[in-house]
């Protein structure tokens, strides 16, 4: 988790905003360490995570939040976090291989109809079971973060069925189980074609749904190798509180840093 | 950084591979990332050290597809070199027809003779002594056998062919799709007896993790070329919507799962120019790890600019992976060019030649004649150069 990215969002492992809808997008830019971000805090909060793993494998994140502080390997033991393999698992299911799949958790690559329902009766499976097995106390509100909606769209979802999924999804955690969720959703450049199936259409329809939105995008004036991009970040609430707040970015090796724009240390 | 326990069978390439006899062809970068040569050292340098073992590597090929193809056999020509396993598919040229045309490694003469091995006999008569070079006469003599150089990266002679004794001690495997039956699934489309040709030959040499103990660990290479184009049976260069429009996405996903638990590297070559819809080619790069493009420069205005004449073309670097940590290696400019010389494929910063033309000097005569009298007519074509 990011020290800097903690206090502009007001938010530590010790307090946060429960019931909250995270909606992570970038253009022209890589929105992933966000995605480590919010793995790290959560975890770090003794929340139950669900996370849905879908474009890269556990050994990438294993070792990335090793250096954050947070040893992933132990948290799935512990069984804090359910991590659902789902680049490992898909050559198998589309090759047909696996006939004795009787859940229908990989339903979204099976053609011709490609349905997130397994997939959300997964989630709700693994995050509805609480409390650890020391018994000692619960955990903390459950959250749900996927890791990217966008690569559905790839592999033949329809955007219709994704935002089925994260309705169903926020219904169910947000509203009846208190937890959160967090989403990361990539977009090209600039809408090529004006059908139904492009992710920017995706990304207007979650960003409607969502409560928190942070949106990241390359630097307008080129790339520069001090400044990897800026940040724009949004909150839901009332009209005095709805404000856009931009800030640029460097991400390190060990974490990221958060400062106005023009007041990169390369710049000062 | 603690290795992660070693509980299932499958092997994860991003592991660190502590303890074990290290690989041929492989160093391990510090993060813990096991990483092979692309075959051209400045590509390697573009990418941050080396293809990652466990990734794809997608070119754009230029319009004539000549550099993209090269730069495929460069990469299975390093195959050879190291002793790795090669997988070549292609559905266009005859994947044999590709591998005999490999290129020449350069090896260097200066690899010693192992302790307790003889050395070379003699020539039957001795060579003449040299009369200029005569502290050289005692150096050993070239050897002329095949040798597995331990060295990150080498350089190809393009005029001449690779050694068929190197080419025989390699493995192969091909798919060249004339030559295959059809199957079609439907989500994968045209490309699902490639993907299945793949992940059988991953399981059946082991490179999965899943062999027994008998084996020795190796790396696989595959190459896939011309990916998309019609030949392939996919309709995605020619339509804007396509019929199967996420088949082509959807096996570069299931080629990334497939990569991601073997120890194999990908390098496909795609025509991107010839995709209409800029939103699946949008896909196709956030799919894989790292993305290239080659603008070549023949057949093109640019040829004959006298910018650019010191280069055959531009390379693009789109995409530069991030394995295994928050940033990826970022490179200092992204200002590219390359040029192909026999024995080296060179890629280096463009640099913008100095203005040595004719037009310099003329406009500093007429600057002095121009400010000799302010009343005066302009003479001539005074041109403003900034």
């Amino acid at each position: 988790m990011f020290p800097d990215l903690n206090s502009i969002l007001n938010s530590s492992p010790d307090s946060f905003r429960e019931r909250e809808f995270i909606l992570l997008s970038d253009r022209q830019a890589d929105a992933s360490f966000l995605i480590h971000h919010y793995l790290t805090f959560y975890l770090k909060a003794r929340c139950k995570v669900c996370f849905l793993g879908l474009v890269q494998s556990f050994s990438h994140y294993s070792v990335v939040s090793q250096r954050l502080g947070v040893n992933l390997t132990q948290a799935k033991e512990k069984g804090q976090l359910v991590f659902l393999e789902g680049l490992k698992a898909s050559p198998g299911v589309l090759l047909n291989e696996d006939t004795s799949d009787t859940t229908h958790t990989f339903d979204y690559l099976r053609s011709p109809c490609a349905e997130l329902r397994g997939l959300f009766e997964f989630v709700c499976k693994s995050l509805s079971q609480s409390g650890d097995e020391a018994g000692s106390e619960p955990w903390a509100p459950p959250v749900l973060i996927i890791d990217d909606l966008s690569v559905l769209l790839s592999l033949g979802v329809s955007a219709g069925a994704i935002l089925d999924f994260t309705h169903y999804c926020q219904a169910t955690i947000c509203s009846q189980l208190q937890g959160s969720l967090v989403a990361l959703v990539r977009c090209d450049d600039e809408e090529w074609d004006e059908d139904e199936e492009n992710s920017s259409y995706l990304l207007k329809a979650l960003t409607h749904q969502c409560s928190l939105s942070l949106r990241v995008e390359g630097l307008s004036t080129g790339y520069c190798r001090d400044i990897h991009g800026q940040v724009e970040i949004w909150r839901r609430g009332r009209a005095e509180e709805n404000q856009r707040k931009v800030f640029q970015y460097k991400v390190h090796d060990k974490g990221a840093s958060f400062f106005a724009p023009g007041t990169s240390r390369a710049v000062l | 950084m603690m290795a992660a326990p070693v509980q299932t069978q499958a092997c994860s390439s991003f592991r660190r591979s502590a303890g074990r006899a290290q690989l041929r062809g492989t160093r391990t970068t510090g993060r813990a990332l096991l990483t092979t040569s692309s075959g051209v050292t400045g590509l390697d340098r573009a990418l941050g050290g080396g293809l990652a073992v466990g990734s794809l590597l997608l070119i754009e090929e230029d319009q004539t597809d000549s550099y993209s193809r090269l730069l495929l056999q460069y990469f299975l020509a390093e195959g050879v070199v190291c002793g790795h396993q090669l997988y070549l598919a292609s559905a266009r040229d005859h994947p044999d027809d590709i591998i005999q045309n490999l290129p020449l490694p350069i090896l260097d003469d200066d690899v010693t003779p192992k302790l307790g091995e003889p050395l070379p006999p003699a020539d039957a008569q001795p060579p003449d002594p040299m009369k200029i070079a005569w502290r050289y006469q005692n150096f050993p003599k070239v050897q002329t056998e095949p040798v597995s150089s331990f060295r990150f990266g080498h350089y190809y002679d393009l005029s001449k062919r690779m050694d068929p004794q190197l080419l025989q001690a390699t493995q192969f495997h091909t798919f060249y799709l004339p030559e295959e039956t059809e199957e079609r699934s439907s989500s994968l489309g045209p490309y699902s007896g490639l993907l299945q040709s793949i992940q059988t030959v991953i399981r059946n040499e082991g490179f999965d993790g899943s062999s027994s103990q008998g084996k020795v660990r190796n790396v696989l290479r595959l190459g896939v070329h011309s990916l998309g184009s019609a030949l392939w049976g996919d309709d995605v260069c020619l339509s804007e919507s396509p019929a199967h429009s996420h088949a082509l996405t959807t096996f570069l996903y299931a080629l990334r799962a497939l990569l991601r638990s073997s120890l194999s590297v990908a390098v496909v070559t795609v025509p991107a120019h010839l995709i209409q819809s800029k939103s699946v080619l949008g896909r196709m790069v956030k799919l894989s790890d790292a993305v290239v493009a080659l603008e070549s420069f023949c057949s093109s205005e640019r040829e004959t600019s006298s910018v650019y004449r010191e280069y055959h073309g531009l390379l693009h670097i789109r995409q530069v992976p991030h394995l295994n940590c928050l940033v990826c290696e970022v490179p200092d400019n992204k200002d590219l060019a390359f040029k192909l010389k026999r024995k080296q494929f060179s890629i280096e910063k463009l640099h913008l030649p100095p203005d040595l033309s004719e037009t310099v000097s003329r406009v500093s005569k007429s600057k002095a004649e121009g400010s000799s009298g302010c009343g005066s007519a302009p003479s001539g074509h005074v041109q403003l150069d900034f």
